[in-house]
């Protein structure tokens, strides 16, 4: 489903990524773990394409179409769904509006019809309690005055109701407690299916607790440096980051 | 002799205004303008708006009956699903005819001024030019000089008006570009309360000056919601102030949107004179292709414990050019006042242009102020946030747009009045129609 070939990325012209590959099939879960800094959040960006960040060398295909030359409607509207680390406040955009014009924009670019406002509520409704989304929430501005958890609760939830065909995690777990990151993985897991893939990108091995990866893989100063199952992020949080640069460097 | 100014002057010499206790007031008025002329760029307070345009062309308050635009065209502009006291002014004649003045609780007086006068009551005469100063603004001395037509409220101690009081200024073609010289006065006495609308509205694009001057006094406790709807033709000049002075305990609120125009300046002035008097004033401009449109507000705290707020915004787009002045003077005795001021400015286009200061002239030493003044695009993660949600970037960029303005239109309390902001806004936004799929259903 998504194939990145020797990925350079250069940000304010200096080099992030420094040759990614990266290949995760429909149905699967990659974790992609890594120090600050390593170049982790710039890989989801980049994947959801964001402004700023300069491919220098590299490709990245999804369903074997150029990602790179999609602006990045066209890449939500092809099935990819970023949900961010830091989730902006939108004070006058209503939350459900905007995601029913979301919904609508993406069944358009499939040529299916668009849900009418009943259909489109049946659907809000039934996704909102597998994040146990408070209604209040829905009908406020988008994120505007949400707590830190109530934030990457709604990214779960429009995940849910986008059902992306690849969905990039990027950092979701952060900022959040126990309670309020098992009803996240909760959700995530709920959405697990063999059509869907899902990245998640994370700096601690507490999120793969609860959202069991078929892959991890370590980034560290741009590249990918070391891959394997899930016991791989045991062994990283146990013996922390240094042990992987450590090994590397012999 | 300036041209301009003989023009106004020989106006003024054919209206054959009658004799009475505002005459002297009149001639003042006149000799002032007389001698000082229209406003020029070495003022500081017109330092960024020409009046040239306005200047050069000979508007003109003689002449014909104003056209009668018919009550479908009166319809348009009035309110639906609001039940409104109303006067209707056709390029400035008070329209009796089109106007609803049915209902008003017993001894509140809501009238044409000009009848007012011509009866030679005293109470009108005699507070006309005490709010409003016509030594600082020669377009205050010029409608002075024209007073006539306008409305004269009165509310009674205590009287509470319900129903918002709509006042329609009406403008349409008449052959000459025509003057129209509106003067309100507005008299709420201790505990009043009334909602008041002024709305100018071009009914075509036809070419004609408004040059408005209302004067307001709040007694003690008394409220007044004050709405002023810019939307003259494009063509238009409009020069206006609200011009208050507040007793103890009363409260303006102001929500100032200006739409319309080729030349626009609105400006809002306001004494606290008396403790706990509280101003809060809000703002939305929103110039397009070469329209010009200034606001000038001042508060003077003059006594301790008084209140203003200012929240203004402005959308520009094409060649416009906005300027916004905010000035807040704290008197040397006016200790505790708290004093906050916003101006946030959104150019949509690089050709726009955004004159923007505000003003703090602090005289007291207790005292909570603060101001702040932005000049941005659009945010490029909210942008980008939306466009990660499939909305593609032309309508990310409208719907950003419309929640910048939303902002200050949404403190309007008044659902009809909102709805109907909400509409002519988006209405001056690219892609009106994408928006609208966002926002009727709110």
């Amino acid at each position: 489903m998504l194939n990145i070939l020797d990925l350079h990325v250069r940000v304010d012209n200096k080099a992030i990524l420094r040759g990614v590959d990266l290949h995760v099939r429909a149905g699967e879960a990659h974790a992609i773990m890594g120090p600050n800094g390593s170049g982790k959040s710039t890989l989801a960006n980049v994947l959801a394409g964001r402004d700023g960040y300069e491919v220098s060398r590299g490709s990245v295909a999804f369903e074997g179409e150029d990602l790179l030359e999609l602006a990045p409607e066209e890449r939500a509207c092809a099935g990819i769904f970023l949900a961010f680390q830091y989730p902006v406040e939108i004070p006058g955009v209503n939350n459900v509006y905007l995601l029913k014009a979301a919904v609508n924009a993406i069944r358009k670019s499939r040529g299916e019809p668009e849900l009418d406002a009943v259909e489109f509520l049946g659907l809000v409704k039934q996704k909102m309690k597998l994040v146990r989304m408070k209604e209040e929430l829905l009908n406020r501005s988008v994120n505007e005055g949400f707590s830190g958890g109530e934030k990457k609760r709604n990214e779960i939830f429009q995940m849910a109701v986008l059902e992306p065909k690849l969905a990039i995690l990027d950092e979701t777990d952060s900022g959040l407690d126990i309670d309020a990151l098992k009803i996240v993985a909760e959700g995530v897991n709920s959405l697990r299916n063999q059509e869907r893939a899902i990245v998640l990108v994370t700096h601690y091995q507490r999120l793969l607790d609860y959202i069991k990866p078929d892959r991890v893989h370590v980034l560290s100063n741009g590249r990918i440096i070391k891959s394997g199952g899930p016991g791989l992020a045991l062994e990283l949080e146990q013996k922390g980051y240094d042990w992987i640069a450590g090994t590397e460097a012999a | 002799m300036n041209a301009a100014i003989q023009h106004y002057l020989d106006e003024f010499k054919q209206r054959r205004f009658a004799e009475g206790p505002l005459h002297e007031t009149r001639r003042r008025a006149l000799a002032l303008f007389e001698q000082n002329g229209f406003p020029g760029p070495r003022e500081e307070n017109w330092k960024y708006t020409d009046v040239r345009p306005l200047r050069q062309r000979p508007f003109t308050s003689l002449g014909e009956a104003p056209p009668d635009p018919g009550a479908a065209g009166i319809d348009a502009a009035r309110f639906k699903e609001m039940d409104c006291i109303e006067l209707v002014f056709i390029n400035g004649v008070y329209a009796a005819q089109y106007s609803r003045l049915a209902g008003l609780p017993g001894a509140v007086t809501l009238e044409n001024l000009a009848a007012a006068l011509a009866r030679g009551d005293d109470l009108p005469a005699s507070q006309l030019t005490r709010y409003a100063d016509d030594q600082a603004s020669m377009f205050t001395a010029l409608n002075t000089a024209f007073i006539g037509h306008g409305v004269y409220l009165n509310i009674p101690r205590g009287t509470v008006v319900e129903r918002p009081i709509n006042i329609l200024y009406l403008s349409k073609a008449n052959g000459q570009p025509h003057a129209a010289h509106p003067r309100n006065l507005l008299i709420l006495n201790e505990g009043a309360e009334a909602t008041l609308i002024e709305s100018y509205i071009g009914l075509d694009e036809a070419d004609y000056f408004t040059n408005t001057v209302s004067e307001v006094a709040l007694g003690a406790g008394a409220v007044l919601k004050h709405y002023k709807i810019q939307q003259e033709s494009l063509n238009a000049c409009h020069i206006g102030s609200l011009n208050v002075r507040q007793d103890r305990d009363s409260k303006l609120e102001s929500h100032s949107i200006a739409l319309g125009g080729a030349l626009a300046r609105n400006d809002i002035h306001s004494r606290l004179a008396a403790q706990g008097a509280a101003i809060d004033m809000n703002g939305l401009y929103m110039p397009n292709g070469q329209q010009h449109i200034d606001n000038h507000t001042r508060v003077d705290h003059l006594e301790p414990r008084t209140f203003s707020m200012e929240n203004y915004r402005g959308v520009l787009n094409g060649k416009s050019h906005a300027v916004f002045n905010g000035k807040v003077v704290v008197h040397p005795q006016a200790q505790k006042i708290e004093a906050h001021q916003n101006n946030a400015n959104l150019l949509l286009s690089d050709h726009a242009e955004i004159d923007t200061k505000p003003e703090l002239e602090i005289h007291a030493d207790d005292v909570k102020c603060s101001h702040g003044a932005t000049v941005g695009q659009l945010d490029k993660d909210m942008l980008f946030y939306l466009r990660a949600r499939a909305i593609d970037e032309e309508r990310a960029r409208s719907l950003l747009t419309y929640a910048f303005a939303d902002e200050v239109i949404s403190r309007i309390a008044l659902p009809p009045i909102r709805g109907r902001l909400e509409y002519l806004v988006v209405g001056q936004l690219p892609d009106a129609a994408l928006i609208r799929e966002f926002t009727h259903a709110h």
